[in-house]
């Protein structure tokens, strides 16, 4: 066993499960308020990686620093992401809110096919290669090249953005009603929460966080096509059931369990099948664990 | 005049928001390698158009559904007297039903030898597609089970036969059969770990397992030829008789057809029995069907079966059509492409699902310019017909009792 390679598996597993987190966030948000899987979630993480990728490659032309380039093409991957999740919500989900679950599934599959021929039409079907804009850390050359500087970036941000999503969820007024709203529709409704409003919010914060994860692992991996956000979403999601769907703890933890899983899996058994251990954890533990790890089991009144 | 100029405003806001969405994607083209940009400002005005009318006509439908209308008001264009015969009460006697059957089908028959080849290609694509259409109605429909791994189903009776074919040299009568019986235990495999499930984990979870099955022939050399598949695939023999390939392209035509002809009387029939109410009853409330005695295990897994049965039929009948398969053919979009087909035709209507397939896979064959957009429009069309009209071109008609004054129940339908 050779300790450098587990060290090595070890930490690209936990990037992949900061950015799986990144994203499984939306999906567990969505759910818990709207009880709905929205399969179209990945096409947004898609789509802030693809303006992103555009914006920085128009600003480099203008010969910015990195770093600045970088930040501006987040921001604005994040403003675009979000944009798309509010609009998203108000086309394909809104008019379905008193629909059957079935006819808002189809509704979400029909968005996700949608955005994602959007972007093959409008831009290309070829991989296209991602600017490398974070520039090289001086402090990490004595790690010896075992850990990238886009890698420390990734660890930070996703950081970051938990502590942040927390502290908005437990202290502001918006994460109350958005936790009352997830509690029970009609109360919410009662006590003068405008569930429209909270709905949207949650696609909006979901989207901006899926952006951040699709900025991050596009300058990791170093190339974006359009098809990424399909992959990225399902597993996202596999993370989000697996850690118990509609628990934002459970998210996180899920996430990093199934970014281990896949890379010690492709490390150690054979990276041909690199996809399939997602779909296997998934099925293990639907049929051993249905609640997922921290979800609570619910009881079906009749 | 009064409502037209805040109507306006409304739809010109709305194309603003969609203009700024689209900009990056839709007006800016980078290329990464040669470092050039090019600034696509026609996409702009073009957005900035067809949101304007796009966002009228929606928000005008938005209105009418909330009233309760019709979407398109029929008495308008047509005649009054041609509205009064109810199509749906005239096509339920047999008189008009059994004939119109007949005309159909002699059309059908006469067709290959009228049109040409390259047409009667293209039509036993889509009469493969009405069948794995009825096929997955039975689990989606019937069963209210989202299954979106119905390619893998297709993919193990393609593989059935061109292993069986290309290494022991199976005869393409002796594998159709068993290429459907083995999907089908395909299709009971699947549905013993998802018993439990529901709804939306449902979905995920076949997904899940077509991808899989996808992976597996990909990277299984041995076993399946990997991404490079499997060729020379034979065609399926008439009597020991050679055929050329018009020839073969006609027979296959009439094979299929026949088989489409079996699955709409098997279908309506399974439809109509004691296991396809317990379906119908198991999608309603599995609960109090349950508590009625329907046995649920057996209920779903025989909708999961059932539904398998025909998606590897057809595989069978597709690997010996383009005798050349390969994993890039079962892919999600496959199955969302049959999904595609139920809901545009219309849930549970058998009549429905096979004019959803001949829309959508003649349409784009017929309309070129399309090809390109064809998927778009797929995705569209799911959206639309999900916030419009959910129940599809041809809703189906649910079976009830209507009581009449003199005690007697009759049997009618009604949406």
């Amino acid at each position: 066993m050779d300790l450098n390679y587990l060290l090595q598996l070890f930490i690209s597993g936990m990037t992949r499960g900061s950015i799986y987190a990144l994203i499984a966030l939306g999906y567990t948000m969505v759910y818990g308020i709207v009880q709905l899987i929205n399969f179209a979630h990945g096409e947004i993480y898609m789509i802030g990686a693809f303006t992103a990728l555009i914006v920085a490659t128009v600003l480099n032309m203008t010969g910015m620093p990195g770093i600045y380039v970088f930040a501006i093409a987040m921001a604005v991957a994040i403003v675009y992401s979000a944009a798309y999740g509010f609009t998203m919500e108000k086309i394909a989900y809104k008019p379905l809110r008193n629909a059957p679950r079935l006819s808002a599934l189809i509704s979400a599959i029909g968005m996700s096919y949608f955005l994602q021929n959007y972007v093959l039409l409008a831009q290309t079907s070829d991989f296209v290669s991602f600017p490398r804009l974070i520039p090289k850390f001086r402090f990490l050359e004595g790690a010896g090249g075992m850990l990238s500087s886009t890698q420390v970036v990734i660890f930070l941000v996703t950081a970051v953005v938990m502590v942040l999503l927390t502290l908005l969820i437990k202290f502001t007024k918006i994460g109350k009603a958005m936790r009352a709203t997830a509690q029970d529709k009609t109360m919410a409704l009662l006590v003068g929460i405008n569930i429209n409003q909270i709905i949207a919010v949650t696609f909006v914060i979901g989207s901006a966080m899926a952006a951040i994860g699709g900025v991050l692992i596009s300058s990791h991996v170093g190339q974006i096509n359009f098809y990424i956000g399909f992959i990225a979403g399902i597993k996202a999601f596999v993370a989000a059931v697996l850690g118990g769907i509609g628990s934002i703890p459970g998210a996180v933890l899920g996430s990093f369990v199934l970014g281990l899983t896949e890379s010690f899996g492709t490390g150690y058994i054979s990276s041909d099948y690199e996809d399939v251990f997602a779909f296997i954890i998934l099925v293990l533990i639907l049929i051993f664990r249905p609640s997922g790890l921290l979800g609570k089991s619910q009881k079906e009144k009749i | 005049m009064k409502k037209l100029l805040p109507e306006l405003k409304k739809s010109f806001v709305t194309a603003l928001w969609f203009v700024f969405l689209t900009f990056p994607i839709l007006v800016i083209k980078v290329n990464t390698v040669r470092n050039t940009i090019l600034w696509r400002w026609a996409n702009m005005i073009a957005v900035f158009v067809m949101t304007m009318i796009f966002s009228w006509v929606w928000r005008r439908l938005l209105e009418k559904r909330a009233r309760g209308e019709r979407l398109v008001d029929l008495s308008r264009v047509l005649p009054r007297n041609l509205l009064d015969i109810d199509i749906k009460t005239v096509f339920a006697r047999k008189k008009v039903s059994r004939p119109a059957l007949v005309v159909l089908l002699v059309l059908a028959v006469l067709f290959p030898f009228i049109a040409g080849m390259y047409q009667t290609n293209i039509v036993t694509t889509a009469l493969m597609y009405v069948i794995l259409g009825l096929g997955l109605n039975i689990v989606i429909s019937l069963g209210g089970l989202l299954q979106l791994g119905y390619a893998a189903f297709y993919a193990v009776g393609a593989y059935t036969y061109g292993i069986l074919n290309t290494r022991f040299g199976l005869n393409f009568w002796i594998a159709l059969p068993l290429g459907a019986v083995l999907a089908m235990l395909f299709g009971i495999l699947l549905g013993f770990p998802v018993l439990r499930l529901k709804g939306d984990y449902l979905a995920i979870v076949t997904l899940g397992f077509a991808e899989i099955c996808r992976i597996v022939l990909e990277n299984w050399n041995d076993f399946s030829s990997g991404p490079s598949g499997i060729n020379k695939i034979a065609r399926p023999p008439l009597f020991g008789i050679k055929l050329t390939v018009p020839q073969s392209v006609i027979y296959l035509y009439f094979i299929t057809l026949a088989l489409v002809v079996l699955t709409v009387f098997v279908v309506r029939r399974l439809e109509n029995s004691r296991l396809g109410r317990a379906w119908e009853a198991m999608r309603e409330d599995s609960v109090a069907s349950e508590a009625m005695g329907v046995n649920l295990t057996i209920t779903k897994l025989s909708a999961f079966a059932l539904g398998a049965f025909w998606a590897g039929l057809v595989g069978v009948l597709f690997a010996a059509k383009t005798t050349f398969i390969n994993p890039a053919s079962f892919t999600l979009m496959e199955s969302i492409l049959v999904l595609c087909i139920i809901v545009l035709g219309g849930m549970g209507s058998t009549a429905g699902v096979i004019i959803g397939a001949l829309i959508i896979i003649l349409l784009p064959e017929y309309l070129r310019a399309f090809t390109q957009y064809r998927m778009l429009l797929y995705g569209s069309i799911l959206i639309l017909m999900m916030v419009f009209r959910p129940g599809g071109i041809i809703p189906k008609v649910r079976k009830s009792y209507v009581f009449k004054a003199d005690g007697k129940i009759e049997g009618a339908g009604h949406e």
